[in-house]
């Protein structure tokens, strides 16, 4: 229970990536807030490679991690200038209300 | 070994209980708040375990950019009033129970291959290029990330460039009535468009056209 080991670190990536899973199913309110829990699913995504990469002594993981975030970046741009110009265009960005597809 | 124990617990309850709060806060603004405190912790836990770069880089990345921007973009759209009761509203309760269901299911799974780790560890082939723990973590990702993933690297900028341009691109929206600089109209303009020469005849005045 003392000796933090890899299995640690995975759980709670397990456990934020579940979290995130819910946090898009869960919530028909607000499309930020789903972003919001991608961001997460990709932070559950870097602690699992961190991990690996420090007690397995690679350091891929660590540049993946770099490489993801830069990613995660952009993605986090694009997706807020979207909603941006939604919600400009049609007053709303409730999840329900988006569905000029009718997807 | 017991200080990390308790700081690892401590860390990851800070970051599970607020990433909780991202999902269920009824304000939007209070969860942009709790996803940067997520954020601290995820990389306060990374500083710890030794990946202090990639700790400073969350840090100053996610809580300096990427989280500010979110809270930017809530409080310019004016959605902080619009509450997000997913509990309390009725058209939502046919999807709880199946997010419940699915996000369960990738639990469960993600502890089978945890579990699957750790009591069959020789499963996995260890790669055995240990990093050179006598340099600091920044210096041997230094050292691997501008040459062996430099075309990595480089694609990467590539790919926030776009990302700039296509945010810019989508966000932009001329104005009308707001008189501002043409660059390109005063550069390319020339002498004999600016320069008008102009007979006056005597005890006449003289129109040009403006």
């Amino acid at each position: 229970m003392t000796e933090i080991g890899l299995g640690h670190y995975l759980t709670l990536g397990a456990i934020i990536f579940s979290i995130g899973i819910i946090g898009i199913f869960l919530n028909r309110k607000n499309i930020i807030v789903i972003l919001m829990s991608i961001e997460l699913i990709l932070l559950a995504v870097n602690i699992n490679l961190v991990a690996f990469s420090i007690f397995l002594g690679d350091l891929a993981g660590q540049v993946f991690t770099l490489f993801i975030l830069t990613v995660a970046a952009a993605e986090a741009a694009i997706g807020l200038a979207i909603i941006v110009v939604y919600y400009r265009n049609s007053g709303t960005i409730r999840v329900e209300e988006i569905d000029k597809l009718k997807g | 070994m017991i200080a990390h124990a308790i700081f690892f617990y401590l860390f990851s309850l800070i970051a599970i209980v607020s990433a909780i709060m991202v999902t269920a806060s009824k304000n939007t603004v209070h969860s942009v708040f709790f996803l940067i405190l997520d954020f601290i912790s995820i990389s306060c836990l990374f500083i710890m375990i030794g990946a202090e770069f990639l700790g400073m880089i969350m840090l100053i990345v996610y809580v300096g950019a990427v989280a500010v921007l979110f809270l930017f973009v809530v409080m310019m759209l004016n959605v902080a009033q619009q509450k997000n009761q997913w509990f309390a509203s009725e058209e939502s309760s046919g999807h709880i129970p199946v997010g419940l269901i699915i996000s369960t299911l990738i639990f469960i799974e993600l502890i089978i291959v945890i579990g699957g780790w750790k009591y069959k560890p020789d499963l996995f082939d260890l790669n055995n290029s240990m990093a050179n723990f006598s340099l600091s973590n920044t210096h041997s990702i230094g050292q691997i990330l501008y040459t062996d993933y430099i075309h990595v690297f480089q694609i990467s900028g590539m790919i926030l460039l776009v990302a700039m341009v296509g945010a810019i691109v989508l966000t932009f929206r001329k104005r009308e009535g707001v008189k501002t600089q043409s660059y390109l109209k005063q550069i390319s303009r020339e002498r004999s468009e600016g320069v008008q020469v102009v007979e006056v005849e005597t005890n006449k005045g003289v129109k040009i056209d403006d």
